[in-house]
């Protein structure tokens, strides 16, 4: 029997305990989750022989026995540390499962609708399964047709035209350090009415010793003229397995910036596609990731140009020590008859040790030929004049290279327009830095320097 | 308080310095003058720890310390300081960073704690005024985009906030006009005290006229030929350096 058939098997058993004792699932749901566990079965677990998969392996999954959540319980003091400190429009699962003692949905504006997706399903199951599935059909990716065969929960997020949503509507995912690892499969929808505009926040973030394996999919409509500010931060535990997929299909007119920040976990996937699909549309990809330890993260994201005069600018920025792995993959594809398109590409990588390892690749597919390109990768160490001109002031070397280190990440952090993300990833990349950099400390000092110049305007 | 006692340094295998003497007390402001070449930014080089720079023999004591035996930040906690010719620009890292770290680096190496924030912030925002500079140069990235002015003055306010025991300016002056210049010169002027001293390292007088120093040594091919007081200065604005070597040279 393969991995993915034992996993299968074991999946469904687990499932059906828990279906037995619920209520029984519209006919179109059950259809498809069949269809797309037989897909999985058939694809299999994606072996390094996966041109797609070649410098990530994904064996520990597929090897691993996990057990489905059996409540949403939480610490809410536990939370309370974790949560980032906006106001927002806040939506928490926890080990994949809804909570509502901690979500608040008191900001929604009219026009706007945040919803669980097992409520959406529930209130009108068939609204949602018009446009869920549009995006990521299940012959994505082997995790995209198990996410397909397992969704119990998720988010649905809609906009009516025209809509504005001024708090950032965050998703929280909460990861539990539980006895047995927990797998949940999450699906999130947002579907942006012409000229609606809002930021959602993804946020992966649990308990130290947590240990889950995540496997969520997440599908973005941008009508006509829709702006949407996407933010992934993923502070997950350092056990947690993480494989996420995030398809955007843009119409015209319309402006989707991802910034994809990528700090927790043990072995990370991202997968960014974006489609431009009319005139005008643009997309921006922000990206940072830094690893430790034996993390591994894996960034693979596709910019599809599919109709003239669409934008695109990506910038990825990846640090990596000790013995940790990364991947960089930046595709553009430019279709022929897509015409005065621009797209940018960059991405650099510092290396913080001799055995860290970056494998970066940007590619390019171009069948237009009245095009601005462009794409460049670098990987190197830090700049040992700047680290000089620090130790001249007394900066020990130490605190010099951590000094450097947290200002290579501030280049995309400076484009982060959520403050409190912002400094939450400022803290977490100063503080994980080696012990003695004290650097959490100076931010704290930099951002109170800030606050106070703030309140002296006012 | 800084010896220098028969220096000689190496750049590539070529002879740079060829046995360089020179004592500064406290109190006392320096400047070393000399044509190109003559190795004029070599000596803060060395003494700031700057790697490329093989001294062959000499020593180097800084308040009875070697100072060739000391790290870079070791030297730069125990209060000698250099002004560079061309500051560094440090993207990314912001201001406020460097001045945080650097005092606090030098208050742990003194044994002291670390400075408690408001008073750190009214130490800074007290200097910057003093450099009339903006408060926003705090959470600017280090000489990052700063006009050469601008990155002149950055390296005075890090002086003023630090308070080094040696002042080492390093053509403080070249790329600045003169309200710069006076800004600057006030600067390492407000540094001058009983117990400080004042290293100046400069190709014309005119800095002088601004920053009035005790001595003026004239540095020739990697030796100092010829000291004075600041007349010397104005002689050497008048007559060039040719007399000087010449002189040397008989």
């Amino acid at each position: 029997m393969s991995a993915a058939q034992t996993f299968l098997n074991r999946l469904e058993e687990r499932l059906s305990e828990r279906q037995a004792a619920s209520l029984p699932e519209p006919t179109w749901i059950a259809a498809r989750r069949q269809a797309a566990a037989a897909r999985f079965e058939a694809l299999g677990f994606p072996t390094r022989r996966d041109e797609a998969w070649k410098y990530t392996d994904v064996r520990r999954i597929g090897e691993g026995d996990f057990v489905l959540a059996r409540d949403a319980a939480f610490s809410k003091a536990t939370a309370a540390t974790l949560t980032l400190p906006i106001e927002a429009i806040r939506l928490t699962f926890v080990d994949g499962l809804f909570s509502a003692d901690l979500s608040d949905l008191s900001a929604l504006p009219s026009g706007a609708t945040v919803e669980p997706l097992s409520q959406a399903l529930a209130n009108n199951h068939e609204a949602v399964g018009g446009a869920l599935g549009r995006l990521s059909g299940v012959e994505f990716s082997p995790f995209a047709a198990l996410n397909t065969a397992f969704t119990e929960e998720g988010a649905v997020i809609r906009l009516a035209p025209g809509t504005v949503v001024e708090q950032p509507i965050v998703l929280q995912f909460l990861s539990r350090a539980n006895e047995a690892a927990v797998m949940s499969h999450p699906r999130v929808l947002i579907e942006a009415g012409a000229r609606s505009q809002a930021t959602v926040v993804e946020h992966y973030v649990g308990e130290t010793d947590a240990a889950n394996f995540t496997n969520v999919v997440g599908e973005v409509l941008l009508d006509r003229g829709a702006i949407l500010k996407h933010y992934k931060l993923q502070e997950a535990p350092l056990g947690d397995l993480h494989i996420a997929s995030l398809h955007v299909d843009q119409g015209r007119d319309s402006r989707f910036t991802s910034f994809n920040v990528n700090l927790g976990g043990a072995l990370v996937r991202n997968d960014l596609v974006a489609d431009l699909n009319a005139q005008g549309a643009e997309a921006s990809y922000l990206g940072l990731f830094f690893a430790q330890g034996r993390q591994h993260v894996d960034n693979h994201t596709l910019v599809n140009h599919n109709a003239p005069m669409t934008f695109s600018n990506e910038n990825y920025k990846g640090i990596l020590g000790d013995r940790a792995r990364g991947v960089f993959n930046g595709k553009v594809i430019v279709k022929r008859d897509s015409q005065k398109i621009e797209a940018y590409q960059s991405n650099a990588n510092l290396l913080l040790s001799d055995r860290a390892e970056i494998d970066a690749k940007p590619e390019l597919e171009i069948y237009a030929d009245d095009i601005k390109c462009s794409h460049g990768t670098t990987t190197g160490q830090l700049d040992e004049k700047a680290v000089f001109a620090l130790r001249t002031r007394g900066i020990d070397e130490q605190t010099a290279r951590g000094l450097l280190t947290l200002a290579f990440a501030g280049e995309v952090m400076e484009q982060v327009d959520v403050d409190a993300i912002a400094e939450r990833v400022e803290r977490t990349v100063a503080g994980k830095l080696p012990e003695r950099f004290n650097l959490a400390e100076l931010v704290d000092a930099s951002l109170n320097e800030v606050h106070d110049a703030g309140l002296g305007e006012e | 308080m800084l010896e220098v006692k028969d220096l000689h340094v190496s750049v590539e295998g070529k002879e740079i310095l060829k046995g360089l003497n020179l004592t500064i007390n406290p109190g006392e402001v320096h400047a070393i003058m000399g044509p190109n070449g003559a190795g004029k930014s070599t000596l803060s080089a060395v003494i700031a720890g700057n790697e490329g720079y093989e001294v062959t023999s000499g020593t180097i004591t800084f308040e009875g310390q070697d100072v060739l035996e000391m790290e870079i930040e070791e030297r730069a906690q125990a209060g000698l300081l250099l002004g560079f010719q061309y500051p560094v620009e440090i993207p990314g890292v912001k201001n406020v960073y460097l001045l945080k770290a650097a005092l606090n680096a030098q208050r742990e190496a003194r044994g002291e704690g670390e400075i408690p924030a408001p008073e750190f912030m009214k130490l800074v925002r007290e200097k910057l005024a003093f450099m009339k500079m903006d408060n926003s140069f705090l959470q600017r990235a280090v000489n990052e985009g700063f006009s050469g002015g601008e990155k002149k003055r950055n390296e005075i306010l890090q002086m003023l906030v630090l308070q080094p025991k040696l002042a080492m300016l390093d053509e403080i002056d070249s790329g600045l006009d003169i309200d710069a210049m006076k800004v600057v010169a006030e600067g390492v002027n407000s540094l001058r005290s009983a117990e400080r001293a004042i290293l100046m390292v400069t190709h014309y007088q005119r800095l002088l006229d601004y920053i009035e120093p005790d001595y003026v040594h004239v540095l020739v091919d990697g030796r100092i030929v010829k000291s004075g007081d600041k007349d010397l200065a104005l002689e050497l604005e008048s007559r060039g350096y040719e007399w000087v070597t010449e002189e040397s040279a008989a």
